[in-house]
């Protein structure tokens, strides 16, 4: 059943950065964590389950539950709790199981 | 005070599989669980279903190995269709990847040694570009690895649960968070006194890990076990890149990925190391260079339950007639043969002249040559 947001912003005096989720502009004060930006301008679904592709949001916020996996600048599976927001970021869900990247075996055969 | 047929002592893979079987044939079966405070192999091993090179040095140890491995399928479905729960056992085959020239030509050995003692054992040796068709993503650091058909693995967490879930709908009475402190052999069998719980029963099964050598004790038997500790990485989610699991990377159902197989002798500390893990984590790269920007999530260390030989004890205690001394490192891999061949054999129900190899009485008598057959 659907319910509204636990999850309030605090008054701040923070200046706003600005950053995107899903290609969408979100002013969100500075200093807060990429998860808390994206719980208190409403998303509700963050990325999708690896194993059944359920939709997710932040649970923990501190580290652990790794629920708040997204992809943030390209790089897949970050923790957005873990991750402060700063001007510019662009974070985008994490689709069920990150991609394998061929260039890091590309680049490691090219070491050896 | 608590009255059943058999007393179990351990809820780990060993003991709730044997639990289990025990309880499929009608009998009813206390386990005595200690709690999170023992040391919990069954929560912190690999999932492998290993063959190839097992019992290496004493062939019934292979025998008993492969049976396991066919009981296996029976196992995965009972427990499917009694709890619902899929254990994602895979009997795909598994390879021994070597990094190393001496590496292969140890393992090329042992398993040829196998081979002549058992006669129906297979196993490839693959190389460079026979060995990147059949395992993609292979290192070019590999030299080579060793393929059976006969390795496997499950989600050993799933192994447990399953385990447990079955154990509970057959009727187990399972008592967890109880440190047996005292076991009394008398002429009417057992009582056994766990925290405030006493537990009196006609027999006893001692499956409690490390744990066994106290128990033993109890009982008047010295149990030859040791702690070998193995580190396990484990990374992030990725899509599926590894088809069959090897002794040392294997992808997991659930798309983690567990780095592992070392061993050290630290006694009873089951933390984990730097050192340790920088190699595990360099080997693992070094098999499968595409690891080599995946995160890792968990870290943990466990320990192995080791009879000088590495081999199992399936010993009726003589000091203690009624009561079985149970112990191995290999939970997962003997899973099946533990719940549908050896509870039978505990049970009376089957003769098994198989265990005779496994007795604690091999580490007593001077070492003598075993035959084949």
């Amino acid at each position: 059943m659907p319910a509204d947001s636990l999850f309030i912003q605090l008054p701040t005096d923070s200046p706003c950065v600005m950053i995107e989720f899903e290609g969408q502009p979100l002013a969100v004060p500075s200093g807060i964590s990429v998860a808390a930006a994206l719980l208190a301008s409403g998303s509700r679904h963050t990325r999708s389950t690896a194993v059944s592709g359920a939709p997710r949001a932040p649970y923990c916020m501190m580290g652990v539950c790794f629920e708040c996996l997204v992809e943030v600048d390209g790089v897949p599976n970050c923790q957005a709790c873990m991750v402060t927001v700063s001007d510019g970021l662009k974070v985008r869900r994490q689709q069920g199981a990150r991609a394998l990247s061929a260039l890091a075996e590309e680049g490691a055969h090219d070491g050896i | 005070m608590h009255k059943t047929q058999t007393t179990v002592i351990g809820g780990g893979l060993l003991g709730m599989a044997t639990a289990y079987g025990l309880a499929r044939l009608g009998q009813k079966v206390c386990v005595l669980d200690e709690g999170d405070t023992a040391f919990r192999a069954s929560r912190g091993n690999f999932g492998l279903l290993w063959v190839q090179g097992k019992g290496y040095g004493m062939a019934p140890y292979a025998r008993w190995t492969r049976q396991a491995v066919a009981l296996w399928p029976k196992l995965a479905g009972l427990l499917l269709a009694e709890t619902g729960i899929d254990v994602q056992l895979r009997q795909s085959g598994g390879f021994q990847l070597c990094l190393s020239e001496a590496e292969l030509a140890e393992e090329v050995r042992r398993l040829q040694w196998l081979k002549d003692e058992l006669g129906d054992y297979p196993f490839e040796v693959l190389r460079g570009v026979q060995l990147s068709q059949r395992l993609p993503g292979v290192g070019p650091a590999v030299v080579g690895a060793c393929y059976s058909p006969m390795d496997g693995d499950v989600n050993p967490l799933k192994l447990l649960r399953a385990l447990h879930q079955a154990c509970q709908l057959q009727g187990v009475h399972l008592l967890s968070g109880h440190k047996v402190m005292g076991i009394e052999a008398g002429d009417n069998g057992f009582v056994v006194t766990a925290g405030e719980q006493q537990v009196r029963s006609e027999q006893l099964v001692l499956a409690a890990g490390l744990g066994n050598r106290e128990l033993g004790a109890h009982l008047g038997h010295a149990i030859p076990l040791q702690p070998s500790r193995g580190q396990i990485l484990v990374t992030e989610r990725v899509e599926p890149f590894l088809s069959h699991p090897t002794s040392t990377v294997r992808q997991t159902d659930e798309g983690t990925v567990q780095l592992g197989d070392s061993a050290e002798s630290v006694g009873f500390d089951d933390g984990t190391s730097t050192a340790v893990m920088a190699d595990i984590a360099d080997r693992a790269v070094r098999s499968f260079p595409r690891l080599g920007n995946v995160r890792l999530v968990r870290a943990w260390g466990a320990l192995r339950v080791l009879t000088p030989d590495g081999c199992p004890i399936y010993q009726p205690l003589s000091k203690a007639p009624g009561a079985y001394l149970l112990s191995c490192h290999s939970g997962v891999t003997l899973a099946a043969i533990h719940a549908l061949r050896l509870a039978p054999w505990i049970a009376g129900k089957i003769a098994l002249p198989e265990v005779a190899a496994f007795s604690l009485d091999r580490f007593n008598s001077a070492p003598e040559v075993r035959h084949a057959g």
